[in-house]
């Protein structure tokens, strides 16, 4: 039961990254792909609807985390303190951002709020990004299961170091391709078509840099993320934005998998003794919490994954730029 | 101030301030559902274009709700990380059953209504904004229960292996006495935050030119103010009877009542210290607490030093007794200021039924009442919270077990300011797309002849 809940875990962080993920990449993208007030409105209508229901897998995700392997989500949370606080206030600005770009009046507040929309998206995707790279590393937790260490260092001290470094830009990459693809996906007109070159230009682009570093570094999973973006660029370019778009979502989903179990049944390595590592037992909740949660997940998830296919399904049509009232 | 005491202000500030906003999307859900159906039933469009305006309001409030909740989730693994692991059994599951069964409802459900108006059927439409009303009372329950498993735990055992708390059933949980007495309440209160927003915009519109709908809206939320009202202070009296039975010593607080009594006087108004021994003047109304706390004028109520000496005894030495002063007037500001808005608006009721336009000093004071059921909600939460100290959960984790343990007073002041800083910033923002909002005219312009569109691609 306790790989199980770790499985749910995985699989609410992989919706989270992969569905905000292209939210995120069309925030900063609208700006630069969006040439003037209207393009940029349709740029954010492709995610209006949707983005509020993304991010409710991130809320699930901490939750579902916190519910099942307290320690995990004690350790974490306090560990990252600082950068965590930091995700909040950008999470905080973002929403606000896109939810009242419309409601205010005229072009220079939706100016604001774009620019916000894309400096606030860039952010929080490269401090997850980082996050997730500190996940590959570990953190240094003492034997009561803390970070050891104390003052703002002990919680900023991971984030500078190249594994987090190299999340947060794969993570920009992966949410920015996300994002080009998504947009070529769900517009008309002259966004559609720069959308369209972009992923393009991202996938060759991601190809060459990806395949060098496999080669160079001899890393499998990086040479396999190389041939998915070659596959990614050669979709885009005969015009199949869904399989484009589907591919990147499954790059995605499959490197959040792969940080996930990148140590077996550890949840969180310890960098000062092995011994001191969180796994997966460790860090569970009692099985009677458990099963009340199983009992809860059964019976709710699959409505919540109707309707949420529901509301994709609703707003299925391509948003033209015109469309948009000013 | 240490970084005990960083982290309590810290959680206060956060919490509070993410609840100006919840009990307002509350009742704004459920106007704006209420009048859809309504506009449904009756075909009157006056209802639509308030629905639409409702909704609107509820857009951008529920916005600044979401961000400031995720705050929430996270602060329990940032602030207070021993707290998490010794409750994560209990807290966790109930958190996680809200994000799935309610939040995902509130948050799927508004998008679907907010861009649906012309992509659904309209009964469906309607539909989806009354889920979105249920969803939100559903959230208010869960996380209730949460909270009232810490001023009065149930459900649970404590595991003798790992010392942490263990849940035996949900559902006791769910059902806490204290909860099934809070629930209302909290909902009460937050009929009259949204219905005194909806009071105040009214009439703040028909004082500058404003539409003949804005007279409905001003009415509608001034019946919601009145009936919050009185629910609040039904309610109320109940929760504190139910508050007197498992928590005394928050009830003791709430009157710095330190001698145990019968036929226990309620003092509206007390000069000198409370916290440091009798107030030397004070205006009572005699034997009111002892109808409050226990439902009969002669009831004994016990008082603080009884109190404090039974603990002593129970729990081992140590002080079990709460900020006095912040529980005696946060109890009552909570009162005076919510019975105050409710004042208001029946007066308003009755200075304009049947037509007529009003006390002229109502256009000047109205336009601030929602000030007013915000602000007694929040020293309702000081008060609920405050006068539970020195205890998390009540009789088994204290507040300085529960701290992160690696933290410094450098993190918590950083965080601090940045919460600060962004917050006030969201409030200014939000204060300024209301106005926006409301100066709009409620009846939609002539929708624009849309330019030629190629057939919509089906992928």
């Amino acid at each position: 039961m306790i790989t199980a809940w770790f499985s749910l875990v995985v699989l609410c962080w992989v919706l989270f990254f992969v569905l905000e993920g292209f939210d995120f990449g069309v925030g900063m993208l609208g700006p630069v792909l969006g040439r003037d007030d209207h393009e940029r409105g349709a740029a954010v209508r492709t995610i209006g609807p949707f983005w509020d229901g993304n991010e409710v897998w991130l809320v699930a995700a901490v939750g579902v985390t916190f519910a099942a392997f307290p320690a995990w989500y004690a350790a974490l949370l306090s560990g990252l303190y600082l950068p965590m606080a930091a995700l909040l206030l950008l999470l905080a600005a973002r929403g606000v951002a896109l939810e009242f770009r419309g409601k205010g009046d005229g072009a220079r507040w939706r100016r604001r709020c774009d620019t916000a929309l894309a400096l606030s998206s860039a952010g929080i995707v490269a401090l997850w990004g980082a996050v997730l790279g500190v996940l590959t590393h570990g953190l240094a937790l003492g034997a009561d299961g803390e970070v050891t260490g104390r003052g703002p260092a002990r919680s900023l001290a991971p984030l500078a170091t190249w594994p987090a470094l190299a999340g947060a830009v794969l993570a920009l990459f992966a949410a920015v391709l996300l994002g080009a693809t998504f947009l070529a996906l769900r517009t008309t007109g002259p966004v559609h078509a720069r959308a369209r070159r972009a992923s393009v230009r991202l996938g060759a682009g991601g190809t060459l840099a990806l395949g060098a570093a496999g080669m160079l570094g001899l890393s499998r999973p990086v040479l396999a993320a190389a041939v998915l973006c070659l596959g990614v660029t050669l979709v885009a370019r005969h015009g199949r934005e869904l399989v484009a778009f589907g591919a990147t979502a499954v790059g995605v989903a499959g490197a959040v998998v792969a940080v996930f179990t990148v140590h077996g049944d550890v949840v969180l390595r310890s960098t000062l003794d092995p011994a001191w590592s969180l796994t997966m037992t460790g860090a569970a909740a009692t099985a009677p919490a458990l099963r009340l949660l199983s009992v809860a997940g059964a019976v709710v998830l699959p409505g919540v994954l109707v309707y949420q296919a529901f509301s994709y399904w609703v707003f299925r049509r391509r948003v033209a730029s015109e469309r948009v009232p000013s | 101030m240490d970084v005990l005491d960083l982290t309590r202000l810290q959680f206060a500030v956060v919490t509070i301030y993410h609840y100006f906003f919840v009990p307002m999307s509350i009742s704004l859900a459920a106007t704006a559902a209420g009048l859809q159906v309504a506009w449904l039933r009756t075909g009157r469009e006056r209802y639509r274009d308030l629905t639409r305006f409702v909704g609107k309001l509820l857009i951008v409030t529920f916005a600044v709700g979401v961000v400031t909740g995720l705050v929430q989730e996270f602060q329990f693994g940032m602030g207070w990380s021993a707290f998490a692991r010794f409750y994560g059994d209990v807290f966790g599951p109930t958190l996680a059953i809200e994000g799935m069964l309610a939040f995902f409802l509130e948050a799927t459900f508004l998008a679907l209504w907010y861009f649906g108006w012309d992509r659904l059927p309209r009964a469906l439409h309607a539909a989806t904004i009354v889920i979105v009303a249920v969803g939100t009372v559903l959230s208010a329950f869960i996380i209730l229960a949460a909270n009232s498993f810490m001023q009065n735990p149930v459900a649970y055992s404590l595991d003798p292996v790992t010392g942490r708390a263990r849940l035996d059933d949900f559902g006791a949980l769910l059902f806490n006495e204290v909860n099934l007495a809070a629930f209302p309440h909290t909902l009460a209160g937050a009929a009259m935050a949204g219905g005194s927003l909806l009071l105040g915009i009214g009439v703040w519109r028909q004082r500058h030119g404003g539409e003949p709908a804005h007279r409905t809206l001003a009415r509608l939320g001034a019946w919601l103010t009145v009936a919050g009202g009185a629910l609040t202070a039904l309610t109320g009296d109940h929760l504190g009877k139910v508050i007197t039975e498992v928590q005394p010593m928050k009830m003791a607080a709430a009157e710095a009542l330190y001698a145990t009594t019968t036929g226990a006087p309620f003092s509206l108004f007390a000069v000198g210290s409370p916290g440091g021994g009798e107030p030397s003047f004070s205006i009572e109304i005699p034997r009111l607490l002892s109808i409050l706390a226990a439902g009969s004028p002669g009831a004994e109520v016990q008082g603080i030093d009884d109190l404090q000496a039974q603990y002593a005894a129970q729990y081992g030495p140590g002080s079990y007794i709460p900020m006095i002063p912040v529980a005696f007037w946060s109890f009552r500001l909570m009162i005076g200021i919510g019975m105050l808005a409710a004042a208001l608006a029946a007066f308003y009721l009755w200075s304009t039924r049947k037509g007529r336009p009003g006390h002229p000093l109502l256009p000047r004071v109205l336009p601030l009442v929602p000030i007013l059921p915000a602000a007694a909600n929040s020293f309702g939460w000081i008060f609920t919270e405050t006068a539970r100290q020195p205890w998390l959960a009540f009789g088994i984790s204290r507040v300085a077990d529960g701290i992160s343990p690696g933290l410094t007073r450098a993190e918590v002041a950083a965080s601090l300011i940045g919460f600060a800083v962004v917050y006030g910033i969201l409030a200014a923002v939000w204060l300024r797309l209301i106005r926006h909002l409301s100066r709009q005219p409620l009846a939609p312009r002539a929708a624009p002849v849309e330019a030629a569109q190629p057939p919509a691609p089906v992928y």
